[in-house]
């Protein structure tokens, strides 16, 4: 039965793939020079619309909520205001001050300006930017995500109760192996049999989170909601993380980390800068490791695709599909084990922090 | 040459060393897993975190690539 | 570098979403998900536990059944044992008593065969003697008539006569 499940989603996930393909088609038959540079970064990227598809011509999206913080206070407005304008000559006036959006980024004219003047680089050169709460497509996915992950959790937790001698029935019978790996597998063997406890719901819910996000970045339906690549998202679990490790950092630890003990009084002293340094990059590696990983995937896939627009030939395609289906099969394998390393380091280092003196 | 090409190279100069100690990583972990099949388990996640490690250097390759590029 | 620069308001919504998520997920599916396997462990464990014990009862239970019966056996046996030296005693003391009754009897018997038979001699002699002074009384009022005669039968009558 679940073999079958799997075979479904596996057949559903090929069939979007072509599905893919097809779109850039008819992106493609608008614009006549192909810049594969700018659609894989457009894709990466976080976008203040939700782009669906193109409709003869025209694009059809979602249009999401703007969000600003600027020095007249909080500013709201659709993202439709700027009628998929993303070169920055679509002003919106809202609130007393003028908005553009110049490459999915919200900029704020300066007072007394009526168009938007750029420098060489292509830089805004009379605009600031404010702060930008939107809710972009990244926001929307991940609420998305976390409608799904409650409504799989919570409804896995349910069925607990309603069985007897509780025996996992229906859904939680999928995510208990799943809840036991994550405890048997990462949280016990890394942290310890006394303290894992404490720290399980952080590991569940990271690894959950960052699996399903992941999951979400490889459907193409969705269009690029590339969170998981994104390092801002990394960013934050990764400071959280950080903060969790060097809270839960007992006597041991830092002893470890400002006066080395076992070693001679000199390589204590040059250790403990190493290790300072040490304390703060294994967040950082955490953060560019799940972003690259996820980011390189995306770009690969990408690529391959647009293979076929930068040859301008259909014989080429056969091939450009064959190579992204063994590729986007690579990442789907991809998606589980970048969350278990994130989550399985989050447990060492919280492991490390709490270990005691031996 | 551009800087943006000088990144590009030295990003893939950074996934040789990456590729070259994830191998040796793949290659001893199989080994011991030959070896000793009842440790199956504990080689792989251990060999999974080794990779990680060694993969993050050559993403911190990447990423000075992406800062320049 | 525009890609790796976190953008403020995806850090400021993931870390709220990020949060809530996790606050949530805590209170209502780990807990109760890991309560459930924990429990579920637990009951595991204790059921082999007991079911171990149990094993161990019932061995123990063999045993002690085996040492009782064992015991039983020989309680049987001393049993059957004391039995049969009862019935051999009660046989020996009955031939014994039956023995001794009979010699009683026995003396008795003879004892009384003794006394009458002293009687009857004693009898015998008292009619012998009567008898005999019958005779002589006839015999002498017939042939005491002449010296001779008398003579000669005393003498004859002594030779014949003897005495036992």
């Amino acid at each position: 039965m679940q073999i079958n499940i799997f075979r479904f989603i596996l057949i559903g996930l090929l069939f979007l793939v072509s599905f893919n393909g097809f779109a850039f088609n008819e992106e493609k038959a608008t614009d006549d020079k192909f810049d594969p540079k700018e659609m894989i970064l457009h894709h990466v990227k976080d976008a203040h619309s939700f782009h669906l598809w193109d409709w003869k011509g025209h694009p059809v999206s979602l249009a999401l909520p703007i969000i600003l913080w600027t020095d007249n206070g909080l500013t709201t407005f659709m993202s439709s205001a700027f009628h998929h304008d993303d070169t920055g000559h679509h002003i919106v006036e809202k609130n007393g001050a003028k908005f553009v959006k110049l490459h999915e980024k919200i900029y704020q004219l300066n007072p007394n300006e009526t168009t938007v003047a750029f420098d060489e680089e292509h830089h805004p050169t009379n605009a600031v930017k404010p702060l930008d709460f939107s809710i972009t497509r990244n926001v929307f996915m991940m609420w998305v995500s976390v409608l799904v992950l409650l409504f799989i959790f919570i409804g896995a937790a349910r069925s607990y109760k309603k069985s007897e001698n509780n025996i996992p029935r229906g859904i939680a019978g999928f995510i208990e192996p799943l809840v036991v790996f994550v405890r048997d597998e990462i949280g016990i063997p890394m942290i310890g049999e006394h303290k894992y406890k404490k720290y399980m719901p952080y590991l569940l819910t990271v690894f959950f989170f960052i699996w399903i996000n992941n999951i979400f970045g490889l459907i193409p339906i969705l269009n690029g909601a590339n969170l998981s690549g994104n390092i801002a998202f990394t960013f934050t679990l990764a400071i959280f993380t950080f903060i969790i490790t060097t809270f839960s950092g007992n006597k041991n630890y830092w002893k470890h980390i400002f006066w080395m003990p076992g070693v001679p009084v000199p390589m204590k002293i040059f250790l403990m800068p190493i290790e300072i340094i040490g304390m703060f990059v294994k967040p950082i590696s955490l953060m560019i490791r799940l972003f690259a990983n996820i980011t390189a995937g995306h770009v690969i896939i990408l690529a391959l695709l647009s293979l076929i627009f930068v040859f301008k030939s259909v014989y080429i395609a056969p091939v450009s599909v064959a190579f992204s289906l063994f590729i986007t099969i690579i990442e789907i394998i991809v998606t589980a084990i970048q969350a278990y390393i994130f989550t399985i380091l989050s447990a060492l280092y919280f492991g490390m922090a709490t270990e005691e003196e031996h | 040459m551009t800087i943006t090409g000088i990144a590009a190279i030295g990003a893939g100069l950074a996934a040789i060393g990456a590729g070259l100690g994830i191998g040796k990583i793949g290659g001893s972990a199989m080994e011991a897993m030959a070896r000793q099949p009842e440790m199956h388990g504990k080689i792989q996640s251990s060999a999974l975190i080794l990779a990680a490690f060694v993969e993050a250097v050559a993403l911190f390759g990447v990423v000075v690539a992406f800062l320049q590029g | 570098m525009d890609l790796i620069t976190p953008g403020f308001g995806l850090v400021f919504w993931t870390a709220v979403t990020f949060l809530l998520l996790l606050v949530i997920l805590k209170k209502f599916a780990w807990k109760p998900i890991l309560g459930a396997v924990s429990e579920r462990e637990d009951s595991i464990k204790n059921a082999l536990l007991e079911a171990d014990k149990a094993r161990q009862e019932m061995e123990n239970l063999k045993s002690d059944n085996e040492k009782i019966l064992k015991e039983a056996r020989t309680e049987r046996d001393a049993m059957m044992k004391e039995a049969r030296d009862i019935k051999n005693n009660i046989v020996e003391d009955a031939k014994e008593e039956a023995k001794a009754q009979a010699n009683k009897l026995m003396e008795q018997a003879k004892v009384a065969i003794q006394n009458e038979k002293t009687a009857a001699i004693a009898d015998i002699k008292t009619q012998v003697a009567s008898l005999s002074i019958d005779i002589a009384e006839k015999v002498v009022k017939e042939e005491l008539s002449s010296e001779n005669k008398q003579l000669k039968l005393v003498e004859d009558m002594l030779k014949d006569i003897k005495l036992n």
